[in-house]
């Protein structure tokens, strides 16, 4: 009796995860790591340069005739070659709305959905501290988000894999008819109802260790990058609060200056310095939030992981039901077979009430379900080798995706680290000022 | 006949003109209010007093230590606990060279009232000085641990501050008072003795304490007056500014304590930035602490500072009150001449300076009459009695002062200064 093939795919690899070891060099990497390497060198943001350069308010009527304003940003692409060839041809320019932005979101999810497909940045501003406007048609948001989804193009354009896509690519260049084209490729039909159905879960009985830590981290890197966003915009609250209070002591000091006679000019120039050191806090908590964007888009990235990880249940989820149902027709044909029964089942209380079946009978039942069987084999077989390929691909992306992630959260944080030390050092700056006038006095 | 010729003899009066270090002598003429009060010169239009004024501000930081001959310390806070009150006592330890000590060291215990009985005295006995400020004494109830160890200490540090400022201070350290304050075993006994002179100076001060409109207060004072006004607010708003900030500071560090372990948890899920994540973590911490340091500091170095210094210009305000009063009494006096003025415009005819009285025929007898224009400015009005002998010097044989009192404009002239003629006969032995 051969049970069917369901263990968990790749189970065999989960005990040798890949980024476990950090001695894991480029060099030994799996061949999958590899050819990512490689395609690295001819995916789409080698060849053109992508910038959001401008965003504008516009005002248009949607599809209920109703009146709506948006946003539109200015998307320019440029060919890389025409610039080194020093002949720099204009770039070609393209309106798209954030919608828009996000449809082809939408769409690489269904089409690559073992891709960690890169986030967009947020629709509406949260974690901000409470200076930071939630309008979203402030400019300050409007910019940032400019910057975030000029980031996303970039990112879809670097990724090995869905950089070759047509749909991204007519979307960089095609302005016209680019929604109709999208919608044409019926995306919409292929994408699962099951994973839009977020709170179902699906009891799967082998699920693959890997991709369950993998969830679990997806989750807990969401709950610590939200709640340390969360603290931040308090802390900056603070900090600003810090800071603008010292701006006080310039009035105040100005103000004093007037009635000393030796102290007067130290006082005043005390004063000053004291107004740029409460002055410096805007910039400081406006380059600090570039630094909350770059965590919120790990923030919306863990979402995409665990995207990537609920397909791969639903996988194996799928998988598991096939062999389960293939298990069954076959026990089913073999007790039809031998005419035991073992299990007391409806079916046999009726063939012991309305007399055996007879031969003939019972060999065609036998021949439908030996072709359900093979059927199911073969279906079992498909489902097998897919899903192979997608934890494959999976994980090569996975993988990827953490040597991105890893790289990119250790620029924030050295970005981060000299912010704050520049911040440090303007308001030492600022003291050493202010403490030469008070020693002049 | 208590008249107010007869009564000031020549000597008399001139002690009282002197200054006096001391206010405490019974004022004879305090009740009719001509005489200015004892001891205070009159230096209202001076401009060199009121920079002294200011120079002595700052004088006080800068003695250098070479000078020092008397060291003063207060530490070792104690408390008592009797059936009646609780109360601390700090412990004033003095090291001198100076003749006016009889030990070169001392050490008694002074609780908060010792001290504010010190500054009462002082403030009654150099009433031009500036005393340094004593720390509030009123602290609100339930709000502030009167005897928390933080509270004792902030208070035992301006304690000391006010003691070193005085034994800094080139006429203060020599008060007398402030002898006693720091030798005296028991300081009880002096403070009875001045019981009942402080209950009548604290009359006084309550009479003055009333606004008078002074007519025009001299340009200096009146400048110094206001940058005090404006000194205190600016100083006041400084210190609610600081006040401030170190409130923001603590709910900065609040959010930063916060912030930090959220980077160490994160740290946990991860492999490769685990080190990273927990160096931010570490450094969070570290601002934690440097913060929490600074903002420890402000509030130990910098909030007193501030307060001492608004206290100090509460002391300012009241010697400037102390002026204000003495410059009101004397505008009731200049007033009260410019009305007696008009009433007398044939006496100054009559007594000019150096004019021979008319009873006198031979000449030989001089009564030099300030006249009331003169005199009305700063001094009583007196006639000068000189003697014209036969080698034509005159020799002052004594200083008849007239004290400026109401009844004056009743008196008959003639007659007062027949009594006065007489009374010179009569010192006079030539013509005795």
């Amino acid at each position: 009796m051969e049970r069917p093939e369901a263990e968990p795919l790749g189970a065999s690899h989960s005990c040798q995860t890949g980024e476990a070891e950090p001695g894991t060099g480029p060099a030994e990497e799996e061949p999958g790591g590899a050819a990512a390497g490689t395609m690295m060198e001819d995916c789409l943001s080698k060849k053109i340069e992508i910038t959001v350069s401008e965003a504008e308010k516009r005002t248009g009527r949607n599809a209920m005739n109703m009146q709506e304003t948006y946003t539109a940003y200015l998307i320019e692409t440029r060919a890389v070659e025409s610039q080194t060839e020093g002949q720099c041809s204009p770039p070609d320019s393209l309106w798209r709305r954030y919608s828009e932005f996000e449809l082809l979101r939408n769409y690489l999810l269904v089409n690559y959905p073992h891709i960690v497909v890169p986030p967009l940045p947020e629709k509406r501003a949260e974690f901000v501290w409470h200076k930071l406007s939630a309008d979203n048609m402030d400019p300050d948001f409007v910019e940032r988000r400019r910057i975030g989804l000029e980031n996303f193009l970039i990112r879809v354009a670097s990724h090995p894999i869905i950089c070759q896509d047509k749909i991204f690519y007519s979307f960089l260049t095609q302005e016209g008819g680019w929604k109709e084209m999208v919608n044409e490729t019926g995306f919409q039909l292929k994408a699962d109802s099951r994973l839009k159905a977020l709170n179902a879960t699906f009891r799967v009985k082998n699920p693959d260790k890997r991709f369950t830590e993998l969830k679990h981290y997806s989750d807990e890197l969401q709950s610590v990058i939200s709640h340390l966003l969360r603290v931040r915009a308090r802390v900056a609250d603070r900090l600003y609060g810090v800071y603008k209070v010292h701006g006080n002591y310039g009035r105040v000091f100005s103000e004093w200056s007037a009635i000393e006679k030796e102290m007067g000019d130290g006082l005043q120039s005390a004063g000053h310095h004291m107004d740029v050191y409460a002055g410096s806090i805007d910039d400081i908590l406006e380059e600090e939030e570039h630094y909350a964007d770059q965590l919120k888009e790990y923030l919306f990235y863990a979402e995409a992981l665990r995207a990537v990880c609920r397909k791969h249940e639903l996988m194996q989820y799928d998988l598991e039901i096939a062999a389960q149902d293939l298990a069954s027709k076959k026990q089913q044909c073999e007790e039809l077979a031998t005419g035991t029964l073992r299990t007391f089942s409806l079916k046999g209380m009726t063939s012991k009430l309305f007399g055996q079946e007879t031969p003939e009978q019972r060999e065609g039942k036998i021949k439908v379900l030996e072709e359900q069987i093979h059927e199911g084999e073969e279906q079992l077989k498909s489902k097998n080798v897919e899903s192979r390929e997608f934890v494959k691909s999976a994980w090569t992306d996975i993988e990827r995706f953490k040597e991105q992630k890893n790289h990119d959260l250790k620029e924030a944080l050295i970005s981060y680290a000299v912010m704050q030390i520049s911040m440090c050092k303007k308001g030492i700056q600022v003291w050493t000022n202010a403490k030469e006038c008070f020693s002049k006095m | 006949m208590p008249h107010p010729l007869a009564a000031s003899s020549s000597e008399e009066a001139a002690s009282e003109l002197t200054p006096s270090p001391d206010l405490l002598l019974p004022r004879s003429f305090a009740d009719k209010d001509l005489s200015l009060p004892n001891g205070t010169p009159v230096d209202t239009s001076s401009p060199a007093s009121s920079s002294s004024l200011l120079n002595r501000l700052q004088l006080d930081d800068d003695l250098d230590g070479e000078t020092r001959d008397l060291f003063v310390t207060v530490d070792d806070p104690k408390k008592h606990i009797c059936t009646m009150e609780t109360y601390i006592t700090y412990r004033v330890t003095t090291k001198t060279t100076r003749a006016e000590f009889d030990l070169p060291e001392y050490s008694v215990r002074r609780r908060y009232q010792d001290f504010d009985w010190l500054r009462n005295k002082l403030e009654e006995s150099q009433p031009t000085h500036l005393i340094p400020p004593l720390p509030e004494k009123f602290v609100m109830k339930g709000v502030v641990d009167r005897f928390s160890e933080e509270f004792v200490e902030t208070r035992r540090k301006a304690l000391d501050k006010f003691l070193k400022r005085i034994a800094d201070h080139p006429v203060l350290s020599f008060n007398e008072h402030f002898n006693v304050f720091l030798t005296a075993k028991d300081l009880n006994v002096y403070k009875k003795q001045g019981m009942a002179l402080l209950s009548k100076m604290g009359e006084s001060v309550k009479y003055v304490t009333g606004a008078y409109k002074l007519r025009s207060r001299p340009l200096e004072f009146a400048a110094i007056g206001d940058y005090l006004d404006t000194f205190v607010l600016k100083l006041g708003t400084i210190d609610r500014i600081a006040q401030r900030i170190i409130k923001e500071e603590l709910e900065y560090l609040l959010e930063l304590r916060e912030y930090g372990p959220v980077y160490s948890t994160w740290g946990g899920l991860e492999m490769e930035l685990a080190e990273p994540l927990e160096g931010v973590s570490a450094c969070i911490g570290n601002c934690c602490t440097a913060l929490e340091e600074l903002s420890d500091d402000m509030t130990e170095d910098f909030l007193p500072v501030l307060r001492e210094y608004i206290l100090y210009s509460e002391s300012m305000k009241n010697v400037l009150k102390k002026r204000d009063q003495v410059q009101a009494e004397y505008e009731a006096k200049l007033e009260a001449v410019a009305l007696k003025k008009e009433d007398r415009p044939k006496l100054c005819l009559l007594f000019r300076r150096g004019m021979a009285l008319p009873e006198v025929s031979n000449s030989s007898i001089i009564l030099t009459v300030t006249s009331l224009e003169e005199a009305g400015r700063c001094e009583p009005p007196k006639i000068e009695v000189y003697l014209l002998e036969e080698t034509k010097m005159s020799r002052l044989v004594g200083t008849v002062f007239l004290f400026w009192c109401p009844e004056y404009c009743t008196l008959e002239w003639s007659w007062l200064i027949l009594r006065t003629f007489r009374w010179a006969l009569q010192k006079c032995p030539v013509f005795g």
